[in-house]
């Protein structure tokens, strides 16, 4: 899951542009919406003589439901780290061995070898990013590297909290405030996390994905949130805070893997090889404002996303934050009844 | 050498048939691609939730069982669904008050087009319906530009000194409302119009002739004669109204859930398509019991004569 | 001198008939306005300006999803509005007759089905004729909007003619007309205003889906709903507003269009 809050910039990514119409070849790439940078792609058609064209998912089950079908004409997807166990155990994806690509040697060494792709044999690190909670500081003064800004809201925050519906975003923040771990099955914490869950509600004003266009107007004063939107958040208004709770907050990761049925396997395993390097891999980064797990690449990002909290996790923060896993089936369902209830 | 009664019968047969044959078209293409991949959806409410999503060709009734039965997740009682209910009825509620509160502005307005002169009719018609030539979210986005705190409304009543603090419209009940009626305007007002377009007005006539009020020309005159757009509009409004999600979350905020979110949730994050395939079915079944019973007390197929 | 007495007013009617037209084109007005907002926000005026106008057009996603969005709402409407017409025809003023309450439901079933259901359901049908046929054009969207805009633009159809009574027709027949020459100059001209509004809706409908178009779109099929919703969970921009304007204009030509295509009938 995760990823989403994408470039509010002009642009989306652009299809072949007229003068390729006799390209040598194809590509065709299922992404999360607004997550690939026009100018990228333009730069690997002409590299590489190929016509390129776009899809749009707005989440990674819609990804996994339409590609498990079969039929759909996609050769690479952007499925995010819980999801790949899935993807490689129900066979949707080859295996084109990125570890032993060309430009495999730039992949930042905490990005190569990854549980869920141990070895690197199927994905590329496409972008990685953290959830936390973002403030207002004009509204609300006091220390915000807390979940309890979400959980236990305080007196002036009160019905201006908003929550991203990430179901399983939201149960893990839940979990790590009441001092679970993470996937826990443990019924006693998942009846705290309910129970914290349910009590806070009333205090939360909405529960959506609009969150930079909101906080910008100030109809909410504080949410949970991906890292990149906050960004975008706080350039548009400096009174605005990025914080990595300290209870521990979620990291994520969105890998490129190649479609089993994919038709043009030698096109996707050459875009494979390209997104690894440092230039093009800060290029997307540019756009779609996370960071891309390429060593290297943070010479060519741009100015304020070079020293930016909410991009480059500060040194004292990294411990407390955690690679979101997939769960077992069964915890997954806890979590459903949990979040119907919640819900209702 | 045929009865009469036969040559009727065969009439009749010939008839039939020839309906069979105009309706074909419409029911081979809702076949194919609307209710014969339901079957499908059948199928599955019927088998075992894979793992991840989809289903393992295993047959079990847990998908139905949970439609009506939860087992709470901490005491392992097993209760009725209330969650399920909770959400079913918020969803019937507001589909039930929106299709009201477009009645109570549309027909008005349907009447209204209705009774301008021949030539500036249509220019009314197609006034209604150009804002509906904008997609969905759109809509619903530019209703929230106009209720939101810093939309045009509050901006408006500020301005003119009438309150200091923006009135919280945004994320209410009220808010659903407004955008629901907004949305479902044109569905109500199109068969309305239609309906009363025919509208013979020497019968209307002919009731102030007796002495009758305004209000009893409306009640026993032209409302009978209009029903059919009335059921047309209401159908075409309630309907929907049920399984819409998408203006409820971008006008109430999304912290509650609409029955269509339920089932949204099943085979998305919940993973549980049998119960998903389930739902769907039994508020699919509720429906269509309601609507048939409806039809066929209100509109009726006889023919009218002048 | 008294006023004259309408025999076609109702008391309020106007008013509230004058107050939603106001109210519906409030939110309209709006939009088209913040379409040329200089800055990126929604909500705050920057200015005037011409650069989301620009921008939508320079985006060749935004255009190839919105021809899309067209074709295939022309095409489902034009023929749900034909196949719809005929059910109308099959399933109204007459006695009720054996399978008369079975097609009714059949043809409006579409409409009491959440759209999510439809869109697995034919996600997980039609990916199986995909992969066994090989042709993943166009055509199982279509098939899918048509489905879903015959019941609406049935319905409107079907109270038109409720209203019309069999007299004329019986008048037309009486006078030596044929079924279809009786069809041709007496039901369908007064018809006519059922089938415009009918097919007016279907198309409407068919341009709004997100969800069904969703779950049945292959590699490069993105309308315009589809390609903003995700949008919408990415943060919107006036680029939204910009299209919007566009498309209200197309209709306004669209439209009228009808208008005189359906006056010259008269």
């Amino acid at each position: 899951m995760n990823l989403k809050s994408m470039s509010m910039a002009a642009g989306l990514a652009l299809l072949a542009s007229t003068s390729l119409a006799s390209a040598a070849g194809e590509l065709n790439i299922y992404n999360w919406g607004n997550y690939i940078s026009p100018d990228m792609i333009k730069k690997f058609e002409k590299q590489y003589d190929v016509k390129v064209t776009v899809t749009d998912y707005d989440s990674n089950d819609t990804a996994l439901a339409k590609v498990r079908q079969g039929g759909t004409g996609f050769d690479i997807a952007m499925p995010s780290q819980t999801f790949i166990p899935i993807w490689i155990k129900e066979g949707l994806i080859q295996e084109t061995n990125p570890g032993q690509m060309e430009n495999f040697k730039n992949v930042a060494p905490e990005w190569a070898n990854p549980d869920f792709d141990p070895g690197r044999k199927y994905s590329v690190p496409w972008a990685w990013g953290t959830i936390g909670v973002v403030v207002n500081t004009d509204t609300y003064k006091g220390p915000a590297d807390s979940w309890g800004i979400i959980f236990n809201t305080p007196e002036e925050l009160k019905g201006k909290v908003n929550v991203v519906p990430e179901m399983n975003d939201v149960i893990f923040a839940a979990i790590k405030y009441v001092g679970g771990e993470q996937c826990t099955e443990d019924k006693a914490v998942l009846k705290k996390v309910r129970d914290t869950l349910v009590a806070a509600k009333p205090n939360w004003i909405a529960m959506e994905y609009n969150t930079i266009e909101k906080m910008g107007a100030g109809d909410f004063k504080a949410t949970s949130d991906w890292n990149g939107s906050a960004l975008r958040q706080r350039l548009a208004n400096p009174a605005i805070h990025y914080s990595y709770p300290k209870e521990g907050y979620g990291l994520w990761s969105d890998n490129i893997v190649v479609l089993k049925e994919a038709k043009n396997v030698e096109n996707a395993k050459l875009f494979q090889n390209f997104m690894m390097d440092p230039e093009n891999a800060a290029m997307n980064s540019a756009f779609h404002r996370y960071a891309n797990g390429i060593a290297g690449s943070d010479k060519f990002m741009p100015a304020d996303m070079k020293d930016a909290p909410e991009v480059i996790i500060p040194e004292a923060e990294k411990a407390r934050g955690e690679l979101q896993r997939l769960c077992s089936p069964e915890v997954q369902a806890l979590y459903t009844k949990i979040w119907t209830e919640l819900q209702k | 050498m045929a009865t009469a009664a036969e040559i009727e019968k065969q009439a009749e047969a010939r008839e039939t048939r020839n309906r069979w044959l105009l309706s074909a078209p419409a029911l081979i293409i809702i076949l194919l691609a609307a209710s014969g991949p339901l079957l499908i959806v059948l199928i599955y409410s019927f088998l075992t939730p894979g793992p991840y999503g989809d289903v393992e060709w295993k047959f079990s009734t847990e998908g139905w069982v949970s439609v009506f039965l939860e087992r709470d997740i901490f005491d392992d009682t097993l209760a009725l669904a209330t969650s399920h209910l909770t959400i079913f009825w918020r969803s019937l509620r507001l589909a039930l008050m929106a299709t009201v509160a477009t009645l109570v502005f549309g027909f008005p307005t349907a009447y209204f087009i209705a009774t301008r002169s021949e030539r500036t009719r249509d220019v009314w018609l197609f006034l209604i319906t150009i804002p509906f030539w904008t997609n969905l979210l759109i809509r619903t986005f530019a209703v929230l530009q106009v209720i939101r705190n810093e939309g045009i409304i509050n901006t408006a009543l500020i301005n003119l000194g009438i309150v200091d603090q923006p009135i919280q419209m945004l994320y209410t009940d009220f808010a659903i409302m407004v955008g629901m009626v907004y949305v479902y305007l044109p569905l109500m007002v199109l068969p309305l119009y239609a309906s009363m377009e025919k509208l013979d007005f020497r019968l209307v006539e002919a009731g102030y002739d007796l002495y009758a009020s305004r209000w009893q020309v409306l009640r026993r005159i032209i409302f009978p004669l209009v029903r059919p757009g009335v059921v047309a509009g209401s159908i075409l409004v309630f309907i929907p109204a049920i399984g819409a999600y998408v203006t409820p979350s971008v006008l109430g905020g999304g912290k509650n859930m609409m029955f269509a979110n339920l089932i949204e949730l099943q085979f998305g994050q919940g993973r549980n398509w049998p119960l998903g395939a389930a739902l769907s079915i039994t508020v699919m079944a509720i429906v269509m019991v309601a609507l048939l019973v409806y039809v066929r007390n209100t509109s009726g197929s006889e023919v009218r004569h002048g | 001198m008294a006023k004259r007495f309408s025999i076609r007013q109702q008391t309020g009617f106007t008013a509230i008939a004058t107050a939603c037209f106001v109210l519906l084109y409030a939110p309209i007005l709006v939009l088209v306005v913040y379409a040329f907002n200089e800055s990126t926000s929604v909500t705050d005026w920057g200015g005037f300006s011409l650069r989301w106008f620009v921008s939508a057009w320079a985006n060749q996603q935004v255009v190839d999803a919105s021809w899309r969005s067209l074709k295939i709402a022309s095409s489902a409407a034009i023929i749900a509005t034909i196949a719809a017409t005929m059910a109308a025809l099959a399933t109204t003023r007459t006695r009720p007759y054996r399978g008369l309450t079975f097609k009714y439901a059949f043809i409006n079933q579409p409409l009491m089905v959440p759209e999510i259901v439809t869109g697995v359901a034919l996600l997980i049908f039609f990916s199986q004729i995909k992969i066994a046929s090989g042709y993943t054009g166009l055509g199982y969207l279509i098939a899918a909007h048509t489905a879903f805009c015959i019941p609406f633009a049935y319905l409107p159809i079907r109270a038109r003619l409720e209203n019309m009574d069999l007299t004329l027709e019986r008048a037309a027949a009486d006078l030596y007309a044929t079924p279809w020459q009786a069809f041709r100059r007496v039901t369908l001209p007064l018809l006519w205003p059922g089938i415009i509004a009918g097919l007016m809706l279907a198309f409407v409908i068919s341009l709004d889906d997100v969800v069904i178009t969703e779950f049945v779109k292959s590699g490069g099929q993105d309308t315009l709903p589809t390609y903003m919703l995700g949008q919408i969970r990415r943060g919107i921009t006036p680029e939204v507003n910009a299209i919007s304007t566009v498309f209200l204009l197309l209709s306004v030509v669209i439209v009228t269009l009808f208008f005189f295509l359906s006056r010259k009938r008269d």
